[in-house]
């Protein structure tokens, strides 16, 4: 359902180096507004439904004044009466007032009776800005540095290579011309008749038998720790459908982890979100303004924003569901086998233990990776060493003092309330 | 001569180690000893599945049925249902009902990133100019109250999204408690 509001005035300055660089390309037909303060307006009141360049709920609006002068023949009054009272134009039988309401699928655009004459011509000169290109021009500096780092290495490398061989012939040829002086003096080099080494080795018994032992040992523990790490995923880092960056969402939006993982707060599972959470957002951003890197450009992340569309069914151009939906095949990155029972729940509202204490800091991992090796050792670890969270919960008051009496402790751990116990995980 | 073979030798054991230590691939998962014991064999709930049509397990419960512990919201989602939420539409929740820190939570989680802890339309996604136009909620134009709170979260609001699956019932009340108790702080 859509319905259009106004709502207040808010007094927020943003971007003002930027707003003061726009208010020099102020184009010719709104001079008396003040796009400055224009953008304030329209970013409080009017960006909720409409953008300069893009159909949202509403129209994109840039140069609006001079698209329904030409197109339409309406003038600045027009405007006037439709922003304070947009559903009593169209009562009116105004032509173009109830086009386009019936073009926007009978979207009501509320009235925003409270904006003076001087704040909607604020807002046109705001609209009538010529639109900025961005500047690409951080991201090829950042490539050019990196790069010349990477070159330096490589030469130096180079150079210590080069230098290695020349020191290797010098002394192979210093070899071979001493060797020639010996001769050409009659010197009798001395070619001493030595055992080979290994016959030496061989005929030390005790030699043979320390070495023995020691390849054994070394071997056993080398094999003890191939098969220890059967099984073990960390470090897993698989390639996902769709190039989901936790540092952009959580680390430098810093949208909380439950936001998407809603149901880590009450279920066993925390749960990979449905794509209308992430359309509750991407319904407004459909593309990517922030930080680049040579291998993550802005293309990039746009495209992505585009898989989530095509798989949500989301048609961006029309604003609307097409209800043609792709399932996502996500790749479980965190697996626990079958015969081990783990219960988020219990753990984020319970336990109140910070997501990033198992799952490593995510908020920096552009693609996701699994950071606990998840093995029984390094749960019981866990469970040995953290204290049971015993404050404010009145329900267990009588339990955890007679616990702590029996073990003679002020604060319990979790091993002591039996998170030892096979059968609290595995049955 | 001698030298020359035993060389061969150590570089052959040690083209052997690397390749062996660099055959785990971080993008591939490792062995398992019994993937039997490790797999379930019933399905996984985001799993897929030849059991339906679309190939997955998770399915959407079926039109007209309400899952357990939920029940019937009998308001529209359109204009008008949102006007009769605002008139008819109350708490079922009193005062004591309401946790106010587990409101407050949920709130902060799923609300404030755009609204504000405040309420203000100030959250860390309209200061960083990810979304804009966010409203205050002291708004005398809008003018919410319980009704259509639970409305808007239940079903979304123009760009909104619905909040329905993030929050149960209960949960969805706690938050428009708190919501309001945010209004009367603006508004103080």
């Amino acid at each position: 359902m859509r319905q259009v509001i106004h709502c207040k005035l808010s007094k927020d300055f943003l971007c003002l180096g930027l707003i003061i660089l726009l208010a020099f390309s102020t184009s010719l037909s709104a001079q008396e507004g003040d796009p400055v303060t224009g953008k304030t307006l329209f970013n409080a009141n009017c960006a909720a439904c409409h953008q300069l360049d893009k159909k949202m709920t509403g129209p994109a609006l840039r140069n609006v004044e001079i698209r329904l002068s030409n197109d339409q023949g309406l003038d600045r009054a027009w405007i006037y009466a439709w922003i304070r009272n947009s559903a009593g134009l169209i009562k009116s039988g105004d032509a173009y007032a109830n086009k386009v309401y019936n073009d926007y699928g009978g979207t009501a655009m509320t009235a925003f009776p409270q904006l003076s004459d001087q704040d909607i011509d604020n807002i046109l000169a705001y609209t009538a800005e010529v639109k900025v290109e961005p500047v690409a021009q951080a991201t090829t500096t950042k490539t050019s540095t990196e790069t010349t780092s990477s070159i330096s290495n490589e030469l130096i490398l180079g150079a210590l290579a080069i230098l290695f061989v020349l020191l290797a012939s010098g002394l192979f040829l210093v070899n071979k011309t001493l060797r020639r002086f010996a001769i050409a003096k009659d010197i009798d080099l001395p070619e001493t008749k030595r055992t080979p080494l290994w016959k030496a080795f061989v005929q030390n018994q005790f030699l043979v038998l320390v070495t023995a032992i020691f390849l054994l040992l070394s071997s056993a523990y080398f094999v003890y720790g191939y098969l220890m790490q059967i099984g073990v995923d960390q470090g897993y880092q698989p390639i996902q459908p769709i190039h989901f960056s936790h540092k952009i969402h959580a680390g430098d939006n810093a949208i909380d982890c439950k936001y998407c993982h809603s149901s880590a707060r009450v279920s066993k599972t925390s749960g990979i979100p449905s794509l209308n959470v992430c359309m509750n957002c991407h319904k407004s951003i459909y593309e990517y303004k922030g930080e680049t890197t040579p291998e993550y450009s802005k293309e990039f992340y746009d495209g992505e924003i585009k898989k989530l569309y095509a798989a949500a069914g989301w048609d961006d151009a029309a604003q609307q569901y097409t209800g043609n939906s792709q399932p996502v095949k996500w790749v479980r990155i965190h697996n626990l086998p079958d015969f081990v029972y783990f219960n988020h729940s219990q753990h984020v509202s319970v336990a109140g233990i910070e997501c990033q204490t198992c799952h490593g800091p995510v908020q920096e991992m552009e693609i996701a990776s699994q950071f606990a090796p998840l093995t029984m050792g390094w749960c019981i670890d866990c469970h040995r060493t953290t204290n049971v969270k015993v404050e404010d919960n009145a329900y267990y008051t009588k339990i955890h003092e007679e616990l702590s009496k029996k073990y003679g402790v002020d604060k319990l751990t979790a091993a002591q309330m039996g998170g030892l116990e096979c059968g609290k995980c595995h049955y | 001569m001698n030298h020359m073979k035993s060389l061969i030798k150590i570089s052959v054991i040690f083209v052997v180690l690397i390749t062996m230590t660099s055959c785990r691939k971080d993008t591939a998962p490792n062995y398992q000893f019994m993937p039997n014991m490790y797999t379930p064999i019933s399905y996984e709930t985001y799993g897929e599945s030849t059991a339906f049509a679309n190939g997955v397990e998770a399915q959407l419960s079926a039109e007209g049925t309400i899952s357990r512990g939920h029940s019937l919201f009998e308001y529209e989602n359109s204009l008008e249902g949102y006007a009769l939420a605002k008139e008819t539409l109350k708490s079922p929740l009193d005062s004591t009902q309401v946790n106010v820190n587990n409101a407050k939570i949920l709130y902060d989680i799923y609300c404030g990133i755009c609204h504000g802890v405040k309420g203000d339309g100030q959250g860390n996604l309209v200061k960083r100019e990810k979304i804009l136009g966010i409203p205050r909620y002291d708004d005398p134009a809008r003018a919410i109250n319980e009704g259509s709170i639970y409305h808007t979260i239940y079903y979304g609001k123009n760009a909104m999204g619905s909040y329905a699956n993030l929050l149960n019932e209960k949960e969805r009340w706690e938050v428009v408690s708190y919501v309001l108790q945010l209004k009367a702080d603006l508004e103080k």
